[in-house]
């Protein structure tokens, strides 16, 4: 419903203006000896908060194996199109993984495309893609700003793992998927 | 040293002056370009902000303490600045008036560099015990020589306007000479009853400032020990307002205006062009600071009540003009610096007045007030003068 606000006259104070400028002064004057709240940047970092969606990036699980097996749906549901996977075989030399389809032969993260929108982290059905503290990327050629499968496991690293998924499928196989 | 003082009276006096002149202006000049820093720094901090603390020539940050001390208070950004201001590219735009458009920023300089001949910023006690002025040109006409020269500047902003032959250099133009005129009235009524109190009659008329500094050093519990400040403080109010008005400074900051009129006057202007109009505002703002702590502050004495020669005797000093001078200037200069202080404090915290609201303020309340504050001072004065 529609009101009327009610406009008090200015009292005499508030008409002089002059206390009003100096109430202005002693704030400023206040500001003056605050601490500062700006960043050194180069030199001071600031602090990434949990739950941050920096770069995307690759990881490995706590063995030190490769997490993703190429299933492209980060690829499929990536809005700018910015992830291109080719699929492979697993390598020969990682023999507790050969029971895994497949193993990304090459996989590149265009981040001039990116929009760090987290929807391929979403997607991963296998927790192997992560938007990480990453935030700072630059480089001289729109080449280098391709990341590729070294990069993105480089930038990525180790995360923790809960669910050793492909072991205990192993392990299930072995028994006779009886469960 | 006594050689180098009689090698300095043998010189003719043309030179003298021309070396005086020059030395004033070798220190208004790099001070004017520091203020923009000083500027810089103590906007930053009002907001919470570092400011300009990164340039360094590599050689000073070898020192251990000192060298990032100085670089952290961004003192080598003016040398920065000014390099970058004599050396950057100076575009003239093509449809400007070129004459006119070249002729403005010299324009802005003049004045302000001009007024300085007739401030007085120190004063020293001779071997006769007379209090002699440090001033390059100790004129009767003082104060009005300051007014007429530096109004002059206004000048500069209507030239600057009208040539840059575009629409808001054009209305910065028009703005700052109207708003000239406006504060001009008040300020000069503002500062009569002052000189209705030094110019007692029978004593020869002055208008010079050191004649008005004297009118504020007298001893413990006279009239005379008071500043003017105390004794005459609506004049100093009103003064001090139309001051900010004068000198283009927030929150008068008609004749620039980003917010409505991109850059004002200067906005076609560029590199050391654009340079001498910043620094002649900057020069404005420290004569007009030293004309208020000359007329309302004591000017070099330290404290109400305690003139310099009174000072300069507890500390021992009386026999040394050299030192005593030193004194002088630094005391007027920390006072002034004050104010350049004050100056910026207050632009960073009082927005910018509409226009019709600086014109209402000039014409409609600064000017009865200065008018009222004349007669109630010229009745007052008259009858302490009727009655001693």
């Amino acid at each position: 419903m529609a009101y009327v606000v009610e406009r008090k006259p200015l009292t005499l104070a508030e008409r002089l203006y002059l206390p009003q400028i100096f109430a202005g002064l002693r704030i400023t004057l206040k500001h003056l000896f605050a601490p500062n709240v700006t960043l050194q940047y180069p030199e001071e970092r600031p602090v990434i908060p949990p739950g941050y969606r920096g770069v995307p990036t690759l990881v490995r699980d706590p063995q030190g194996r490769e997490k993703c097996v190429s299933c492209q749906l980060c690829e499929f549901v990536c809005p700018p199109k910015a992830i291109r996977i080719t699929p492979g075989a697993v390598p020969a030399d990682q023999p507790d993984r050969l029971h895994i389809e497949k193993a990304p032969q090459a996989f590149e993260i265009d981040m001039l495309r990116c929009i760090y929108c987290g929807l391929c982290q979403e997607v991963c059905p296998e927790e192997a893609i992560f938007l990480q503290n990453q935030y700072s990327l630059s480089g001289y050629t729109r080449a280098e700003m391709v990341n590729d499968k070294a990069r993105l496991y480089e930038l990525g690293g180790t995360l923790p793992d809960q669910h050793y998924k492909w072991d205990k499928k192993k392990i299930a196989a072995e028994h006779g998927n009886t469960h | 040293m006594s050689a180098l003082y009689q090698c300095w009276l043998n010189l003719p006096l043309v030179l003298q002056m021309v070396i005086k002149g020059l030395a004033v202006i070798g220190f208004m000049f790099p001070f004017g370009g520091a203020c923009s820093l000083i500027e810089r720094k103590v906007s930053a901090w009002m907001q919470g902000r570092h400011g300009p603390n990164r340039a360094i020539p590599f050689w000073i940050a070898w020192v251990p303490i000192f060298g990032p001390l100085l670089q952290r208070l961004g003192v080598f950004h003016l040398m920065a600045d000014g390099g970058k201001m004599f050396f950057k590219e100076d575009p003239i735009p093509g449809h400007v008036n070129k004459f006119y458009f070249i002729l403005a920023p010299i324009v802005a300089m003049i004045p302000a560099l001009t007024t300085v001949s007739v401030v007085p910023f120190g004063a020293y006690v001779d071997a006769a015990g007379q209090l002699v002025p440090l001033i390059l040109a100790d004129v009767d006409v003082g104060l009005l020589a300051v007014f007429a020269v530096s109004s002059l500047g206004v000048y500069a902003l209507i030239l600057a306007g009208w040539a840059s032959n575009s629409k808001y250099p054009f209305l910065g133009g028009v703005r700052a000479s109207a708003q000239l005129i406006s504060y001009e009235l008040s300020m000069t009524l503002s500062i009569l009853p002052v000189f209705l109190w030094v110019n007692a009659p029978g004593g020869s008329g002055t208008l010079s400032l050191f004649a008005v500094v004297q009118a504020q050093s007298g001893p413990w519990h006279g009239w005379s020990g008071l500043w003017f400040i105390f004794t005459m403080p609506v004049a100093a109010l009103i003064f001090l307002v139309s001051l900010f008005a004068e000198t283009n400074r927030l929150p008068f900051d008609m004749a620039e205006g980003e917010a409505d009129l991109v850059g004002g006057f200067h906005t076609e202007y560029g590199s050391l062009k654009w340079g001498l109009f910043f620094v002649a505002e900057y020069s404005h703002m420290l004569i007009g600071s030293g004309v208020f702590v000359l007329l309302f502050l004591g000017g070099w004495n330290p404290l109400p009540w305690l003139p310099l020669a009174t000072f300069a005797g507890w500390l021992g000093l009386a026999g040394n003009p050299l030192v005593v001078g030193a004194l002088s200037i630094v005391i007027f200069l920390s006072k002034v610096l004050f104010f350049v202080f004050l100056f910026m404090w207050v632009r960073w915290t009082v927005p910018r007045f509409r226009y019709d609201q600086v014109m209402k303020l000039g014409w409609q309340k600064l000017l009865p007030l200065a008018i009222g504050n004349l007669i109630v001072y010229a009745l007052v004065i008259a009858w302490v003068q009727v009655k001693n």
